[in-house]
């Protein structure tokens, strides 16, 4: 049995993504706690030079192939399948990211291994999981082999920077001809009419608002604070805010001095968009929402209640 | 098109969350369940493709607490068929489930398969992708938009930071919903119940769901709360003059 740690790296635009760095530093720790190596596997088109930037890699095995140029879950998943099989993993890592997600449970099953997802600690024979809207951790035996689909930001990307020298070793693409998915293009966000990665104080929104007619109360809030209004992902998916005004994983990844959250639970998807904000004070009447953890101050105060008392004081 | 959603039941997130004897499980004695709520933006956008192109709606899920009730809202919300898996034991691995599913839907003949992008509760892996390697099938997961022409799908699938990738993909093909193009329909109680009456369940069994083996829970615990947040209470006054004062710095 394999001993290796793999890590199956992520870029996009010709640069690696913070998640890969934040696993590699996860598997340099474990690879050498188990005798094994950390290995990145990276797979795209003229993505050579990157390798060199995975210094905490022991090892980087790289696929170049016109048909990875871009992202695409059939050519990744089998490229990826391959790849593994060859080296031999004890633990394979994959992000829970959007990529990711198109990779990691395809692993899986062919390499006929267990998986565990949404891992935020990783230690010994152990995978703790983050479920239930980060409700609740569940910690799983990780046995002789098994996947791991890692939560963004749940490792510090630091430790997989560190320089090195990895060896650099090409392996050859498997069939990839007759793709039943072709990459067509990349849609950019249309500018909205703010930008609300610029903005020092946010007074973000969530389902605990209920309905759009509320909103004009939270933009009158956010108005004389001189901030703007974000929102979680429901609002937008409810069409009441548009896309821009996202805040997580599929929005945007914000850093105000001050972040108000009204009526947002704290899903893991909305925490790695603004977990790194200065001052985070959250609002919600369930005292075991996750948000609490990450934010400095809270209240159990209904957000009704409270956010008129707030703006009378302004 | 003919399109398949399998939907699940999930416990409700504004209950508390309790953990049993065992310590590696939830008590499901007080949980209450809903739809996963990507679900239910898997079958709208699945109603939807049906009322543009013709075609079919199947739902199907795995035999549970108050699944037939979700299985009949499906149908009152326009599925054509409701299917029931049945003879797994309580909480299959998503392993298990995917491949009951695989198993359950030989028969029918489907151009898709529209799950939920994920669920909160599954510790194994996202089902969409799980079943499309299982069938041997393309997939793509975080979709927000899906537009039909031919034996193709344009498909758009969502990275961060609001970008967007599109893709054509050869059908069939297996895809994880994350947001249906409409907001997901509302169907009130008494809708159900008249579903209930002249809906014809379908059952059929989950066959060999024998997969690589699952990891072994060793237990399940509460994150450590209170640890970050330092809680303010008092009257709505109080709090409301902590908070602006916080603010202010
Ligand atoms: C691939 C993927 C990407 C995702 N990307 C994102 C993303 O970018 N951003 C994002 O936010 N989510 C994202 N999500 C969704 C995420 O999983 C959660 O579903 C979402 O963050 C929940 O939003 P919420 O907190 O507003 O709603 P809920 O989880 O429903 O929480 C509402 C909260 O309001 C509180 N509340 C209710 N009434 C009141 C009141 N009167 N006063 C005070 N509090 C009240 C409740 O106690 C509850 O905690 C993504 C999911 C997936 C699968
Ligand atoms: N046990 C199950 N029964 C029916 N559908 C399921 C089941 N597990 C997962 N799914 C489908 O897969 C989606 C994503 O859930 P999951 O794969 O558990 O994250 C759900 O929204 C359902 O559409």
């Amino acid at each position: 049995m394999s001993n290796n740690v793999i890590v199956i790296a992520e870029h996009f635009k010709g640069q690696l993504d913070d998640i890969t760095f934040e696993m590699l530093g996860k598997a340099k720790e474990l690879a050498s706690a188990l005798g094994g190596q950390a290995i990145a596997v990276l797979m795209g088109h003229g993505i050579k030079d990157l390798a060199g930037q995975m210094g905490a890699a022991d090892k980087v095995v790289y696929v170049d192939d016109a048909a990875l140029a871009d992202f695409n879950p059939e050519a990744y998943s089998k490229t990826a399948a391959e790849v593994v099989k060859a080296q031999g993993a004890k633990v394979v890592m994959t992000g829970y990211t959007s990529m990711g997600l198109d990779v990691g449970p395809g692993l899986s099953v062919d390499l006929d291994i267990p998986m565990v997802a949404y891992v935020s600690e990783i230690s010994g024979d152990a995978a703790t999981s983050s479920l239930y809207g980060g409700k609740m951790n569940v910690e799983s035996a990780v046995g002789d082999s098994c996947v791991i689909s890692v939560l963004a930001g749940a490792f510090p990307a630091e430790a997989g920077k560190e320089g090195g020298a990895p060896d650099v070793e090409e392996a050859s693409a498997p069939d990839l001809s007759g793709l039943k998915i072709k990459f067509t293009k990349l849609i950019e966000p249309e500018g909205g009419d703010v930008d609300i990665t610029a903005q020092d104080i946010l007074v973000s929104v969530g389902r605990g608002i209920q309905n759009e007619d509320n909103l004009p109360m939270m933009e009158e809030l956010a108005g004389k604070l001189g901030g703007e209004v974000s929102c979680s992902r429901p609002i937008v998916d409810n069409k009441w805010l548009g896309k821009t005004r996202q805040v997580g994983k599929s929005g945007l990844k914000v850093k105000p001095k001050i972040y108000l959250a009204f009526g947002i639970s704290g899903a893991p998807e909305h925490i790695e968009g603004m977990k790194d904000a200065e001052l985070i004070i959250a609002v919600n009447t369930d005292e075991n929402a996750p948000i609490f953890d990450y934010a400095h101050y809270g209240t159990t105060e209904d957000l009704f209640d409270l956010v008129p008392a707030i703006t009378g004081k302004l | 098109m003919n399109i398949i959603v399998p939907i699940k039941q999930v416990p409700d997130l504004v209950e508390e969350l309790e953990i049993d004897s065992s310590g590696k499980a939830l008590d499901t004695e007080w949980l209450k369940y809903k739809v996963n709520e990507f679900d239910d933006h898997a079958l709208e956008e699945a109603l939807l493709q049906k009322e543009e192109n013709g075609g079919t709606v199947t739902a199907i899920a795995i035999d549970g607490d108050d699944i037939d009730k979700a299985l009949y809202a499906a149908a009152a919300k326009g599925a054509d068929r409701v299917i029931k898996i049945t003879g797994l034991g309580d909480n299959p691995s998503n392993h298990e489930a995917a491949r009951a599913m695989a198993n359950a839907i030989q028969g029918i003949d489907y151009d898709m398969i529209f799950t939920g992008v994920q669920a909160v509760d599954d510790r194994d892996g996202q089902m969409a992708i799980l079943m499309a390697h299982y069938l041997s099938l393309p997939h793509v997961s975080v979709v927000t938009s899906v537009e039909v022409s031919g034996g193709t799908a344009t498909v758009q699938k969502e990275y961060s930071g609001g970008v967007i990738a599109e893709f054509e993909v050869q059908l069939p093909a297996v895809m994880g919903i994350q947001a249906a193009s409409e907001t997901p329909r509302y169907v009130p109680v008494a809708r159900v119940r008249r579903a209930m009456r002249g809906t014809d369940l379908e059952e059929v069994s989950a066959g060999d769901v024998s997969v690589g083996g699952s990891t072994e829970v060793n237990r399940m615990f509460k994150p450590e709360s209170g640890q970050g947040a330092e809680m303010i209470s008092g009257s709505t006054e109080d709090i409301a003059s902590k908070i602006v004062s916080l603010i202010k710095g």
